[in-house]
């Protein structure tokens, strides 16, 4: 845990280090950037809920991936799992429009929105377990569905009365907003999830039958079938679960955050997501923080092109950048492993 | 080179792979490095080629002291180490895996550096041929004249002899005794009497981690097989059992898999029968037990467990019928890289929502201390040497099987693990379950079937009581002149 946290704050300075870099190199002062990020994340308790409010999602998303990348799936299809859920929510805050008991419709947004999500990989599933698709395939072609899906509700059956437009469907009456602490645009409930997750997600994949089996999926699948585990099973189960995870966080940027459906609704949090687990090392006690981090560079940096005078288009080159460095981390922990413990593809397997 | 390796100690976790182990080689001599599995000799070649760290003890070369600060430092020194899984690139060629770690680049002179070592060591390999078409036996050649080129001047290798043919070893052999008479010095590791006698001037022999004594040749190989394994194995009593009723019944199954398939394969086997499968390699024998295990599910014919139809079943319904498959890919298909002992034992003991850790803990101890397993509960089964792995997998093995499918079982275990597993194998016939196991090894058929079946090119050729055949026969029927 501690060589854990240690490698993952070296590799976060790298990451520090590549951005002062790039800032350098298109003329702006990297301090004064670092300085603007920290205000513009952690400077009020407003900025902080605005942090908090990238970091639920991306927690959601995280926990959903740890069961899949347990199992040795690459659930892309993650992004296009919380726009389902999105979706599914939104259909039924729609029902509770202008009518009674706004609870029920929460309750039932909730419900949806996580088996929105659920189904939405659980199709990604089959195709891998039936179809023999690969599962990263499957995925990002059913996130270019769902994003045509949210395209054609906001301009077709969902549009506005008068004209449709890109900034999405009409706004949720308030009583179907999720309550929010008073004078911060934030919602108790996602907080109170998230924590939740984190503490689910921990305890199955720590100390239940299920966690253990989707390691021993993942770990080596034919064996898992002789010791008499089901590997299909285990991993559409595995899907659920991170389907359900994303559809979670699909319904707290409805309910909670844009309070109507828009076409960025995911905000790209699945994706980072995926960044936030590897990085973390797959380890669920240092995912939420390195979430927290992300979810920090992402709110303060929204103002730094107007700040600093810099192309906005900075922020994306920095976000790739990212991408590069957990990869090259990645090829450095791995390479590590292999010189120090000689496990797989070492040489020091001489035994008969 | 003078080698001197002193109180050499290496502790992996809790588990003490090398306790004050010390050995000297003497240059230009062939020494042996001999133990059962686990006995720690790959550990402590692995030390003084400079891929692990020691834990305490002194390295001498040429009596100075050396502390290897990387695993080139030994190599810049002239230890070069061959080991058991190659590590060479298979998509390239046989020139261009010489030239890696060569100084030189020149391609010409590389060339015609090859073909003149092979030529002094009578191997045969062709410079421009795609790696991956070498047998295992060549590719070993091929890294030999490779680590001499880099002008290693003591050679380590790491059981060189297992999976390559006779003619192979022969060749070997004698390669190895014109380095040592060029005053190079061979360290041989190996955990078969056969190949030290053949070869070693002096031999080391380790047990349990420990140095356990030292030897000049010739030999006494009694006295070896105590130094070995302290006091010297008896092959295990056999099983006097007549056979009973029927349990596995093949009528014409034809199926698919492998290099051959199987072809029209119908064959009655009862309660207490011990039958061996014999043949090349590939010949049918790997699919018809995993057909048997509903692993493949044949093309045509029918199969019957205890005289119930098994039709549209697959591994699982054999398994709660009592099929028992142990496959020979210790670590492709019956255990779990990543996974510790205990994490196993949960496994196999399924059922309830949570895993009581406790409980599988005290599981995985038990079968360590029953099964003789070397190592903890904690340990993940990687770190296991293949030995244990397979002391293991037969722990996983039911209580009451009624039919036990076993490939290779005691492949690679020595002499006194080969045995310890056979006699525990007989004890579950003696209860009443069938064992149909394949072996490359015509000794241990008939040292432990009552029936052998013999498969050439996906049939059975010859089905014969063990009493009534001989290796001859055998040999002629593997060839397929049954
Ligand atoms: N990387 C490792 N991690 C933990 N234990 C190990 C590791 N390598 C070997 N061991 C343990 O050390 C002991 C000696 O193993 P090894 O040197 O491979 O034996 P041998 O080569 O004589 O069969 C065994 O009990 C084995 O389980
Ligand atoms: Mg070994």
């Amino acid at each position: 845990m501690i060589r854990n946290l240690a490698e993952i704050l070296l590799s976060l300075m790298g990451v520090l280090l590549f951005t002062t870099l790039i800032l350098l190199i298109a003329g702006a002062p990297p301090f004064a950037a670092y300085i603007h990020i920290f205000k513009g994340s952690l400077g009020s308790l407003n900025k902080l809920s605005h942090v908090l409010n990238a970091w639920i999602p991306l927690t959601l998303c995280s926990c959903g991936l740890l069961y899949t990348f347990r199992i040795g799936l690459w659930n892309i299809g993650v992004e296009g799992q919380v726009m389902m859920g999105a979706v599914f929510a939104t259909a039924a805050l729609r029902l509770g429009m202008g009518g009674e008991a706004p609870l029920f419709y929460l309750v039932l947004a909730f419900a949806a929105g996580i088996i929105g999500g659920g189904l939405w990989a659980l199709l990604a599933g089959f195709l891998k377990t039936r179809g023999g698709v690969n599962e990263i395939f499957a995925g990002l072609g059913l996130n270019f569905v769902a994003q045509g899906i949210i395209l054609w509700l906001i301009f077709g059956p969902w549009k506005r009365p008068g004209i449709a437009s890109m900034s999405g469907t009409e706004l949720f009456p308030i009583n179907l907003w999720l309550p929010q602490f008073p004078g911060l645009r934030m919602s108790p409930v996602g907080l109170f999830l998230a924590i939740g997750a984190i503490a689910v997600t921990a305890m199955i994949l720590r100390y239940t039958r299920i966690g253990l089996q989707l390691k021993a999926v993942g770990g080596n699948e034919r064996a898992a079938f002789l010791l008499g585990l089901n590997p299909a099973r285990n991993m559409l189960l595995a899907m659920i679960f991170a389907g359900g995870f994303a559809g979670l966080a699909g319904t707290l940027q409805v309910s909670g955050i844009y309070h109507r459906l828009i076409p960025a609704i995911s905000s790209n949090y699945g994706y980072l997501a995926l960044l936030v687990v590897m990085l973390s090392n797959y380890d669920i006690r240092i995912a939420p923080l390195v979430a927290f981090f992300f979810a920090c560079l992402n709110v303060g940096s929204i103002q730094l092109p107007m700040m600093l005078q810099i192309d906005s288009s900075l922020s994306g080159v920095i976000q790739g950048i990212l991408v590069l460095a957990v990869l090259g981390v990645q090829a450095w922990r791995a390479r590590i492993k292999i010189g120090t413990q000689g496990v797989k593809g070492s040489p020091g397997g001489a035994n008969p | 080179m003078e080698i001197a390796l002193q109180n050499i100690t290496k502790d992996y976790g809790s588990v003490r792979a090398n306790d004050h182990v010390t050995m000297r080689v003497v240059p230009g001599s062939i020494h042996g490095l001999l133990g059962e599995n686990g006995a720690g000799k790959s550990t402590l070649m692995k030390i003084l080629s400079g891929y692990t760290p020691k834990t305490d003890g002194e390295i001498r070369i040429d009596r100075g002291i050396v502390e290897y600060e990387s695993p080139a430092h030994a190599a810049g020194l002239g230890i070069g180490m061959l080991y058991q899984d190659p590590l060479d690139f298979p998509l390239l060629s046989v020139l261009e895996n010489f030239k890696l770690g060569q100084s030189s680049s020149d391609m010409t002179a590389l060339r015609i550096r090859l073909t003149d070592l092979c030529r002094r060591f009578g191997f045969t390999l062709d410079p421009d041929a795609p790696l991956a078409s070498l047998t295992i036996g060549e590719r070993q050649q091929l890294e030999i004249l490779r680590l001499l080129e880099k002008g290693i001047r003591t050679l380590i290798l790491d059981e060189p002899t297992t999976g390559i043919s006779g003619t192979q070893k022969a060749a070997l052999f004698s390669a190895l005794k014109q380095l040592a008479d060029e005053g190079r010095s061979v360290i041989l590791v190996s955990h078969k009497l056969e190949d030290v006698e053949a070869l070693c001037d002096r031999v080391t022999v380790l047990r349990g981690g420990k140095g356990a004594g030292e030897m000049d040749s010739p030999f006494d190989p009694d006295q070896l097989m105590t130094l070995m394994f302290g006091t010297r194995p008896k092959p295990p009593p056999r099983s006097a059992e007549a056979p009973g009723g029927p349990v596995l019944n093949f009528t014409s199954i034809h199926a698919r898999g492998g290099r051959t398939g199987l072809k029209s394969c119908s064959v009655l086997i009862r309660e207490n029968e011990v039958v061996g499968l014999a043949g090349l390699e590939g010949s049918g024998q790997g699919v018809f037990l995993r057909t048997a295990a509903g692993l493949i599910p044949p093309l045509s014919g029918e199969i019957h467990l205890k005289g119930q139809p098994m039709k549209r079943q697959n591994h699982h319904g054999f398994k709660r019928k009592g099929v028992n498959f142990l496959p020979s890919g210790r670590l492709e298909e019956g255990l779990i890289p990543g996974l510790t002992l205990a994490e196993h034992s949960a496994l196999q003991n399924g059922g309830g929502f949570w895993v009581r850790w406790p409980g599988a803990i005290a599981d995985a101890a038990r079968r360590i201390t029953n099964f003789r397993i070397k190592g903890e509960p904690n340990l993940s089964v990687e770190s296991l040497s293949g030995g244990n792995q397979q002391r293991l997998l037969l722990s996983f093995l039911s209580e009451n099987p009624t039919l036990l499918l076993l490939e290779n079982p005691t492949r690679g275990l020595d002499v006194e693990s080969a045995n310890w597993v056979w006699e525990h194998l007989h004890r579950f016939c003696a209860k009443g379950a069938a064992i149909v196991f394949a072996s490359s090894e015509l000794d241990e058929i008939l040292a432990q079937a009552d029936r052998v079946m013999v498969f050439f090119n996906g049939a059975v050729i010859k089905d014969v009581r063990t009493q009534e055949t001989d290796l001859r026969e055998l040999g002629l029927a593997i060839a397929g002149r049954a």
